[in-house]
């Protein structure tokens, strides 16, 4: 699979309110970004944009990707898993197909579950899942989508410290090479999956340096670490 | 205490004060029958009754399974068309102002002293409950989950039918619930402004020849027949259309 880089400049506003002004983001083919912030800075706007979700909002700018459109490369994951509670697992990561029309594969739906560590809960509802569960639920239906570019929105922050670090883990591998834009608040975060981070201010972008080992990077590494008591120093002094 | 424990004690309680009430007061039995005589009468007239019911629950089912298909396609054409909004949905508030029991001579004089009129007279009642709860569940969608379905490249029908309309589904199960109660109040004016069958007819029938036991009889019976069918819609929706939470 050949990832686009993605790009992203202007001004965005939701009516007469702006969310963001003279941004300029460039996210890099084939690597994960992390993107942190205060509350409101418009993180979350910058994937709609992305996306494609942009209703009521007004983009004086540009956006897209290297390799021209958006439309159909974009697999999105957010904090709320998002399963539908009337379906079993394995039809959950088969909506995709079912809402483009396509013929579901199941064979190919089993499989990326058995990737994700559910090859046991195929036919269970999200109801009978642990929360750590259905987020790796939401991880299969954003493989079963297979697109280049995945749009991650604050993904892991609803897991307890144990089953997040796990994600982690499992998000890195599965989505290697691919385009990935992480929107997070958690510095230790960004420290192990960033092969780039870039902080987003009302004034614009600051790029923080990461350590150069590949990731998941083991969090008690010592550069790790580092990465992310200067992260948290440079959020503190940005906020 | 279960349901059934709670509602026979209250059954037990409400026929206690019924009693009371014709003791103390001393009221002849052709105002107010005593429980026991009402008992009475139902049994010896319980040929002459399910008959009449067996006429009125007729109508009741048919106006409901009408009123619920009809419903539900409105609520789903309304959610699908902005259009169909802006156009339909001012004339179904108006019909509200409009008391259904007015109708009833006109659906007579339209459809006959038959089954006609009354099924619509119960559909017509049910219909604006139906439409509106699943209308407004639909309308209620998971901003998220819509979202998600846009990235995915979902269309707008294949939205509506593996998102939208799967998770409205309670809401139309609360619609059938409250059809469910509001149905025989349709079947039953029908059946006052003309009919020659039905408990509603046989009320009618009784209350004009002072024979106030049978018109009680007629009305309990009218009344179990309605908790009968509320629970059965309740029981279906339960296994159909309601999902656990979560």
């Amino acid at each position: 699979m050949r990832a686009p880089a993605l790009h992203l400049s202007g001004t965005a506003r939701i009516g007469d309110q702006p969310i963001f002004a003279g941004l300029d983001l460039q996210v890099g083919a084939g690597q994960w970004t992390c993107l942190l912030g205060a509350s409101g800075v418009g993180k979350s706007t910058v994937l709609r944009l992305f996306a494609g979700l942009t209703e009521g909002l007004v983009l004086e700018g540009q956006c897209g990707a290297s390799d021209g459109s958006l439309a159909g490369q974009v697999a999105l994951m957010a904090q709320d898993d998002l399963l539908l509670p009337w379906l079993p697992l394995v039809d959950n990561v088969l909506i995709g197909a079912r809402l483009r029309g396509d013929r579901p594969d199941r064979a190919a739906a089993l499989d990326v579950l058995r990737r994700v560590g559910l090859a046991d809960h195929a036919d269970k509802h999200p109801s009978e899942l642990s929360g750590g569960q259905r987020q790796r639920g939401a991880l299969a239906r954003t493989l079963m989508e297979d697109r280049p570019i995945v749009l991650l929105d604050e993904p892991f922050s609803a897991l307890d410290a144990l089953t997040r670090a796990q994600m982690q883990d499992l998000a890195a591998e599965v989505l290697a090479d691919r385009t990935v834009l992480l929107v997070t608040h958690d510095p230790g975060e960004a420290a192990r999956l960033g092969q780039r981070i870039v902080i987003m201010t009302h004034g614009g972008l600051e790029e923080v340096a990461t350590p150069d080992t590949p990731i998941p990077r083991p969090m008690e590494a010592p550069d790790v670490l580092q990465a992310q008591a200067a992260l948290l120093t440079q959020l503190r002094r940005l906020a | 205490m279960k349901a059934w424990q709670a509602g026979l004690a209250s059954a037990l309680a409400g026929i206690a004060v019924w009693q009371a009430v014709v003791s103390l007061t001393g009221l002849p039995r052709f105002i107010l029958p005593p429980p026991a005589l009402v008992a009475e009468t139902i049994w010896d007239n319980r040929a002459l009754l399910a008959h009449h019911a067996g006429i009125t629950f007729a109508e009741v089912l048919i106006g409901l399974a009408l009123g619920a298909i009809l419903g539900g396609l409105s609520a789903i054409g309304l959610a699908a068309s902005p259009l169909a909004r802006v156009l339909v949905r001012p004339m179904l508030v108006f019909s509200q102002a409009i008391p259904v029991f007015a109708l009833a001579p006109i659906l007579t004089l339209w459809l006959g002293f038959g089954l006609g009129s009354k099924i619509a007279m119960a559909l017509i009642i049910i219909y604006f409950p139906v439409t509106s709860s699943f209308f407004d569940a639909l309308m209620r969608t998971d901003r998220d989950w819509l979202g998600l379905a846009r990235v995915m490249g979902a269309t707008p029908a294949r939205i509506m039918w593996h998102i939208r309309i799967p998770a409205a589904l309670p809401g139309f199960a609360s619609g059938l619930r409250l059809a469910a109660v509001y149905a025989p109040i349709g079947a039953i004016i029908g059946e006052w402004v003309g009919a020659s069958q039905g408990l509603g007819y046989l009320m009618l029938l009784a209350n004009g020849r002072a024979k106030t036991d049978l018109m009680f009889a007629a009305l309990i019976t009218l009344a179990v027949l309605t908790l009968l069918l509320h629970a059965a819609v309740n029981k279906a929706c339960e296994k159909t259309l309601d999902r656990p939470s979560g």
